[in-house]
């Protein structure tokens, strides 16, 4: 038996006593309760074994919060991502201005959404400064709404999630080699051109996976939801329902069935964005020009 | 596992590898060696045939997959490195840059628990072996590349293993440096009297230190033998190019006489002595400095193409035969464009078997 | 001749000027938004003015004691200590094991490893804090510790498994060489040559444990609170409660986390922090 692992030409003694704890963590609780959630989620405290999904998509109350979710979230991350693009291309050379720019980027995200939503309530409160602010110059006047509703919480979906978009789409720009850029410009490639022809097909993979992960992290918003949005109606987010099913209801079959449904729902979008990328931009990347 | 050993018998040492599209391949073919006690072996050949694979198999750092490893009676094949006992020289050190060079040398002797009051009097004997007392408390980085290299050496040597493995250990450094520390390995084992097995690419280098020279070529031994027969009397063609017999000629093979064998083709008539019986067709092997202007046996026409100057002797390329281009080493002086009569002893001339493509 | 390249270069610029304006734009209100939390926790009385009447730091006293500020940030200190160590110990063999073994059901074990990275915590948080009340470890510390492990363990084995590769593996042949076993091998020489890569991602850890709500939120019972599950609660029932002591509050939770960002920024890159899947561009 030891012979025969000495044997192998692969190394493998010892190799699980060095994953195993982590295999066996991530099993017993990542992969257990998703399995668990999965079962549970078919097996209703009353009612056929689908009960909870039929319920899902017959009360108004429960799938108009997955239209809420798809509204917030897919505006915002095409407009997080939209803007990081050019902005990331625009800062790609290393200098101490892009430094600097990473550095203040990195914050709010660290701050994440509770302190974000803290702050907006103070800043873009009707008495904060930008309210005072937009009084003094006449653009707008009386108090403004920029929180407790809708807008307030794409506005926290932008404070964190264009930061994210951003320093994820900066470190797949700054790993494209510049000298292929160079290479294009001795050429006659303008920006434009460089931007078009060399970065953008060597990006798509990176854009796709930051937009999925953009996506993802804006679908299941939660706290900003609460916090800065209308909860009962116009922001009723679907993490939201989960939550109430789980912690208010007690209904963990329930919750379960909204948390597949929540991740489902991710998992197309990622799915179609994959899938998009592989579609459009086959032919210019697997040709070699990398 | 640390007592010296009557001999270290390798029976079959087989090493494969799957390639990138999935076959297996032999990196090691059947490696058979009997080695005895106090013997300094060489394993001698081009990059890539198979000699780290070969030490690795040894030191336990690369399972085998076909043959066993013995010392004495016990296999030792499936006993993980840390059990062999084994000292190794790397080729790039393999330094711990985090270790002062005391600390490194010491790394074998900590692992076995040895008492601190014996690691300390073995390790300055040690680092008085290498000449290097001295710069016990520097870093790897400190060092120049000579001085890394005997602090391998040292590392490998305080543990008084009962056999050394060096792989490559002169390669990164210059040309005078590494003369100096060829003379420096031969006399550490000497003094040890424990059992080396040397990896080199270096013919020069394997010819001044080994007891035993093993050359291999794609994975295969081609040849054991003394340093002198190697040089002198190369077991095949593979093994004569490699040793530095640069006229290779494929003649027709004529009547043979014993050792002696008449050959003909490209404009040439020569007599050679058979290494291996050749058939039809024969693979003619001549050292460039057996070949001298002159007359005698095995006369050749020619003329001068190219003098390349070294002092004492020079190297010059002559046109003979039927376009056929022979390198000559003589210290006769002699011109560009010059005809001139060459002349080389038949036993001087070896016959293989040509090559198959 | 030069004319288009002129107007081109005109284009460029004022395009240049868009972008980064935007940006500045909105680093700027980033700012405002920290400047009015902070003028706000000093504040006495601040009402539709551009700066409060006067100063105290009473706020912080209220907070402190309203929101049981000690024992909260007792709690998170515990929490996050324990959350980087285990992460630590039970990521960095981990990832050696990525960085230098093949093994059978390698792939899987990496997508295992990805997952949790990607999937966001919300969506796996629900079944987990599901699972955990049923095992009892609903509402305790330990779950807290335990459902904080399962992005961080990823977070660091993903960090580190570059950090190893980088390694020269003829040292851990030395070190096998002379003796050492894979436990002594570690002790002796990968623990002190990684010690670099350890402290970023310990930082790394430490700073998004500080700042993970979800998990905490979902599995802390009273006694389990971490900063910011704690300052979610003061947001949601701000009504009850000054807005000036929330944002002390706020700013005790700034601080906390600001601080080992900004050490952990002398080790890494800030890109670090995000791009937690290492992706090579097509070629
Ligand atoms: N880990 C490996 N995987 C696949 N092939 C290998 C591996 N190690 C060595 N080889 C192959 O085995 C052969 C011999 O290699 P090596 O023993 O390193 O040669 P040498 O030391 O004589 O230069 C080479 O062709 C090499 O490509
Ligand atoms: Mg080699």
């Amino acid at each position: 038996m030891s012979a025969m692992a000495a044997r192998s030409p692969f190394r493998t003694d010892g190799t699980w006593l060095l994953v195993g704890p982590a295999v066996i963590f991530l099993m017993l609780f990542f992969i257990y309760p998703f399995g668990y959630g999965f079962w549970l989620s078919f097996n209703p405290a009353e009612g056929a074994w689908s009960a909870n999904y039929q319920k899902f998509f017959s009360d108004e109350h429960l799938w108009r919060t997955l239209i809420v979710t798809f509204q917030l979230s897919l505006p915002v991350t095409i407009l997080n991502v939209g803007l990081a693009l050019p902005i990331a291309f625009q800062l790609r050379r290393k200098t101490r201005y892009q430094r600097w720019v990473t550095t203040l980027l990195v914050i709010p995200i660290t701050l994440g959404t509770v302190l974000i939503a803290e702050g907006m309530l103070t800043y873009f409160g009707p008495r904060g400064w930008l309210s005072q602010f937009l009084q003094l110059l006449h653009i707008y006047d009386g108090p403004i709404r920029l929180t407790h509703n809708f807008t307030g919480v794409v506005l926290s979906l932008v404070i964190s999630g264009f930061p994210f978009a951003f320093l994820l789409t900066l470190s797949y720009v700054t790993g494209i080699d510049p000298t292929l850029a160079r290479a294009a410009a001795t050429l006659g490639a303008g920006p434009w051109d460089q931007f078009r022809h060399i970065y953008l097909p060597l990006l798509a993979p990176g854009l796709a996976i930051t937009f999925c992960l953009a996506f993802v992290q804006a679908f299941s918003v939660f706290p900003s939801a609460v916090l800065v949005g209308a909860p009962s109606g116009p922001t009723r987010v679907i993490s939201l329902a989960a939550y109430e099913a789980a912690f208010e209801q007690y209904d963990y079959s329930m919750a379960s069935a909204v948390a597949m449904i929540m991740g489902f729902a991710q998992l197309i979008v990622v799915v179609a964005v994959l899938g998009l990328r592989r579609g459009l931009y086959r032919g210019p990347v697997g040709g070699g020009k990398g | 596992m640390n007592q010296l050993f009557k001999e270290l018998r390798l029976a079959g040492v087989s090493r494969h590898f799957d390639n990138p599209s999935g076959q297996r391949v032999a990196a090691l073919h059947e490696l058979t060696l009997t080695i005895k006690r106090g013997e300094f072996i060489c394993l001698l050949g081009p990059s890539g045939c198979g000699k780290t694979t070969a030490l690795n198999c040894i030191a336990g750092l690369l399972p085998v997959t076909g043959g066993t490893i013995s010392l004495d009676q016990h296999r030792i094949d499936l006993l993980p490195p840390e059990k062999r006992g084994f000292g190794m020289v790397f080729q790039n050190y393999a330094l711990f840059p985090h270790m002062t060079v005391r600390k490194n040398v010491a790394f074998g002797l900590m692992m076995r628990g040895t008492p601190a009051g014996e690691i300390k009097t073995r390790v300055a004997r040690a680092f008085e072996l290498v000449q290097l007392t001295g710069h016990e408390d520097k870093l790897p980085g400190q060092l120049s590349g000579g001085q890394q290299q005997r602090v391998a050496i040292a590392r490998a040597i305080v543990i008084e293993p009962p056999l050394l493995l060096m792989d490559e250990p002169l390669s990164n450094l210059d040309a005078k440096l590494r003369l100096e520390m060829r003379a420096e390995i031969r006399r550490i084992h000497r003094q040890l009297g424990r059992t080396t097995i040397y990896v080199t690419h270096d013919q020069e280098e394997a010819l001044s230190l080994a007891d035993r020279i093993v050359v291999m070529k794609d994975g295969l031994v081609q040849q054991v033998a003394t340093p002198e027969e190697v040089y002198a009397q190369p077991a095949n063609i593979h093994v004569a190019r490699f040793m530095g017999y640069r006229n290779v000629l494929t003649l027709n093979a004529g009547t043979r006489n014993g050792q002696r064998i008449a050959l003909e083709g490209q404009g040439l008539t020569l007599e050679g002595a058979v290494k291996q019986d050749p058939g039809g067709k024969a693979a003619v092997a001549i050292r460039p400095e057996d070949i001298s202007v002159g007359s005698g046996p095995n006369t050749i026409a020619g003329k001068i193409e190219n003098v390349e100057y070294g002092g004492h002797e020079s190297l010059i390329d002559v046109r003979a035969g039927n376009d056929v281009l022979l390198h000559v080493r003589t210290g006769a002086r002699v011109k560009m464009g010059e005809a001139v009569t060459l002349t080389v002893a038949p036993e001087r001339v070896l016959v293989y078997l040509a090559e198959t493509a | 001749m030069s004319a288009p390249s002129e107007r081109r270069h005109w284009f460029y610029s004022v395009w240049s000027g868009l972008l980064l304006g935007l940006m500045a734009f909105f680093i700027l209100n980033i700012g405002l938004m920290v400047a009015a939390v902070v003028t706000n926790s000093f504040g006495r009385r601040w009402l539709g003015t551009w700066l409060p009447e006067g100063y105290t730091t009473q706020w912080y006293a209220a907070a402190w004691k309203e929101f049981q500020l000690g024992d909260v940030l007792w709690v998170t200190a515990e929490v996050v200590l324990v959350v980087v160590a285990l992460s630590i110990i039970i990521g960095v063999p981990a990832a050696y094991a990525l960085a230098r073994r093949q093994f059978r059901g390698k792939q899987l074990v990496m997508l295992l490893f990805i997952l949790p990275l990607i999937i966001p915590p919300i969506t796996y948080g629900i079944p987990m804090a599901t699972v955990m009340y049923q095992a009892h470890l609903g509402g305790t510390l330990s779950g807290v510790i335990l459902s904080n492990l399962v992005p961080a363990l990823p977070f660091v084995i993903l960090v580190m498994t570059p950090f190893i590769e980088q390694i020269d593996p003829t040292l851990e042949s030395a070190a096998r060489v002379f003796g050492a076993n894979t436990l002594r091998i570690f002790w002796h020489v990968l623990i002190p040559l990684l010690m670099p890569g350890i402290l970023a991602a310990s930082l790394l850890v430490l700073v998004r444990t500080i700042a993970m709500f979800e998990l905490t939120f979902l599995t802390a019972g009273p006694d389990s609170q971490t900063l910011v599950v704690a300052l979610y609660y003061a947001v949601f029932a701000a009504g009850v409660r000054a807005p000036q002591s929330v944002d002390a509050m706020a700013m005790v939770y700034m601080a906390a986390t600001l601080v080992w960002l900004l050490i952990a920024l002398r080790f890494v890159n800030p890109t670090q922090l995000v791009s937690r899947v290492k992706e090579q561009p097509a070629h």
